[in-house]
């Protein structure tokens, strides 16, 4: 544990455990509105805004989070549109960023590669206090609003169309959402990298909904497994030299399997015990 | 005071009409009931009229206020046909009521305790405040149906509008509602609501609109109930409304056949 005495070591574990309470807490919403991919295709846009960072020398976070926004708000606005065709609209952005990234990072410097693998699978032992900075102060504010608007997002993650009814200022909360998960995807690719940071939204909140009833109490306990997995991620990978962002993705994972199969044990216990619920009459009754 | 005033609306989805020339009047304390076959337009009426589809022609009243520019959705408490398809993500019955509360208090503002004993008192209303604490998923069909109304009445709105309410509902459930809507007409409160069949309603509806082929095809008195699908204790004696019979179906299957 004198580990944990190394300046970088502690940067590391600030970040991580910032970006394991912010990213479930945005997660949720997303996997409420069946969004749970879209983490990973603004990962891939993000890449761009990486790219022409390095390639104009200017802070490579800064101009992820300029072209990822761009790219999360755009997507929103093909997914308000609602057309059959958005599918294909976000596969070509998808891949658009991610080509585009690799093509722009190649042509930046001479260490191309090794940069490239930092932003894809995340390097967080490199986290300079500047970083720190930017992720936490990013980092708070999303949790914040996550957490400030949760009623009113929660109704629109729930049913869009009574949300409307209810005159919520819908657009501009689907905005926020967007422009939130860019923001994430951006700091937390300093910690896990833009190809695992939708596992760090996505997974925590699958693994607490097995334990759960009620909306707030995943995202209390998504928010835990992701704040211990983030910590623990960057801890064992520092002991047992392993890739921090891979190890934190597959620590979640292990509590999603731990806490499925006890949610499936505790079922088949109870099984016995639940009343049989009154069938419902069908709609048609044919007469012989 | 009109609470809904339609004239001359026209309606539809991606260059289909489906709406032609339709004008209804609602006043403060009226319960209409909007009947017709699937596939009349009866659904689209109503989601026109809060806005969730776009008119293409005509006037749509509120309050009193162009619907463009009424902004007093704390007045209108919406139920929709049914709770969306579940994400996985769980959610209490308090907590899907609670959303009921943020048309009166905002987005800025947290819940206090006035928005607590509303959803409480929304939940006894329909029967269901022993389940606030469960997950609505392990709710049945009817029961799930009574939590949206609740939702609805936790806002203490002034009109309710419901999107076949007693769809697929079991008979316990219908009366529960029933009883809540009773309640709610008899607080002064106005329903607009489209029905398949009128069932434990019927008592409760002061005025039936049939719609039929996009076009308000009968105005007036509710209809008889006709065929098997009337009350359980119906005895069938009733002669068959001959005019009104192309409008109301006699059963309808309520999976995927929703009016748009």
């Amino acid at each position: 544990m004198e580990l944990l005495t190394l300046p970088f070591m502690q940067r590391a574990l600030a970040a991580a455990m910032i970006i394991g309470l912010a990213a479930p807490a945005l997660g949720i919403y997303l996997v409420q509105r069946r969004l749970s991919l879209i983490g990973d295709g603004i990962g891939h846009v993000a890449l761009t805004g990486v790219g022409l960072g390095l390639l104009t020398g200017n802070e490579p976070v800064l101009s992820a989070i300029v072209v990822a926004t761009i790219g999360a708000v755009g997507v929103e606005l093909v997914r308000e549109r609602g057309r059959t065709s958005g599918d294909l609209a976000l596969a070509m952005l998808f891949y658009g960023g991610i080509a585009g990234g690799v093509l722009l990072v190649g042509l930046s410097d001479g260490s191309g590669n090794s940069s490239l693998m930092q932003y894809l699978f995340g390097s967080p032992l490199t986290t300079s206090a500047t970083d720190l900075m930017v992720i936490g102060g990013l980092g708070v504010t999303v949790l914040a609003a996550m957490l400030f608007f949760r009623p009113a997002l929660f109704a629109l993650c729930n049913d869009e169309e009574y949300a409307r009814v209810s005159g919520l200022p819908v657009r501009t909360l689907n905005i926020l959402l967007a422009v939130t998960t860019a923001v994430t995807v951006t700091i937390a690719m300093r910690t896990v990298g833009l190809l695992l940071v939708s596992a760090l939204m996505v997974v925590p909140v699958a693994a607490a909904q097995q334990l759960t009833r009620g909306f707030v109490s995943t995202m209390t306990v998504a928010m835990l497994i992701g704040v211990g997995a983030a910590g623990a991620g960057v801890l064992v990978s520092a002991e047992a030299d392993t890739a921090p962002g891979a190890t934190t993705v597959l620590l979640a994972l292990g509590v999603f399997v731990a806490t499925a199969v006890t949610a499936s044990i505790r079922h088949r216990l109870r099984r016995p015990q639940t009343p049989q619920t009154t069938s419902e009459p069908p709609d048609v009754v044919l007469h012989a | 005071m009109s609470v809904v005033e339609v004239s001359h609306l026209a309606a539809g989805y991606d260059g289909r009409e489906i709406l032609r020339d339709v004008s209804l009047d609602v006043a403060a304390g009226d319960v209409v009931a909007i009947l017709g076959a699937n596939g009349s337009g009866k659904s689209t009426l109503i989601r026109t009229i809060l806005g969730l589809v776009p008119s293409r022609g005509g006037a749509i009243e509120l309050f009193g206020t162009p619907q463009k520019r009424f902004r007093q959705w704390a007045r209108i408490g919406y139920v929709p046909q049914r709770l969306g398809a579940g994400s996985g993500v769980p959610a209490t019955v308090g907590e899907v009521v609670a959303s009921g509360r943020l048309a009166r208090r905002g987005v800025f503002r947290f819940p206090g305790s006035n928005d607590r004993a509303a959803v409480r008192d929304a939940l006894t209303a329909v029967g269901l405040l022993d389940r606030i604490d469960d997950p609505v998923t392990t709710l049945s069909g009817g029961q799930q149906q009574r939590t949206l109304i609740a939702r609805a009445l936790a806002g203490k709105p002034d009109l309710l509008v419901l999107d076949e309410p007693n769809a697929g509902v079991d008979a316990a459930s219908q009366e529960a509602f029933a009883a809540a809507l009773t309640r709610f007409a008899g607080d002064g409160g106005t329903i607009l609501l489209v029905l398949h069949e009128l069932g434990p309603l019927r008592p409760l509806i002061g005025r039936a609109v049939v719609v039929h082929d996009g076009r308000i095809a009968y105005e007036g008195t509710p209809p008889e109930p006709a065929g098997h699908h009337a009350e359980p204790d119906h005895e069938h004696l009733h002669p068959h409304a001959e005019e009104l019979k192309a409008g109301i179906c006699e059963w309808a299957p309520t999976e995927g056949t929703k009016a748009y």
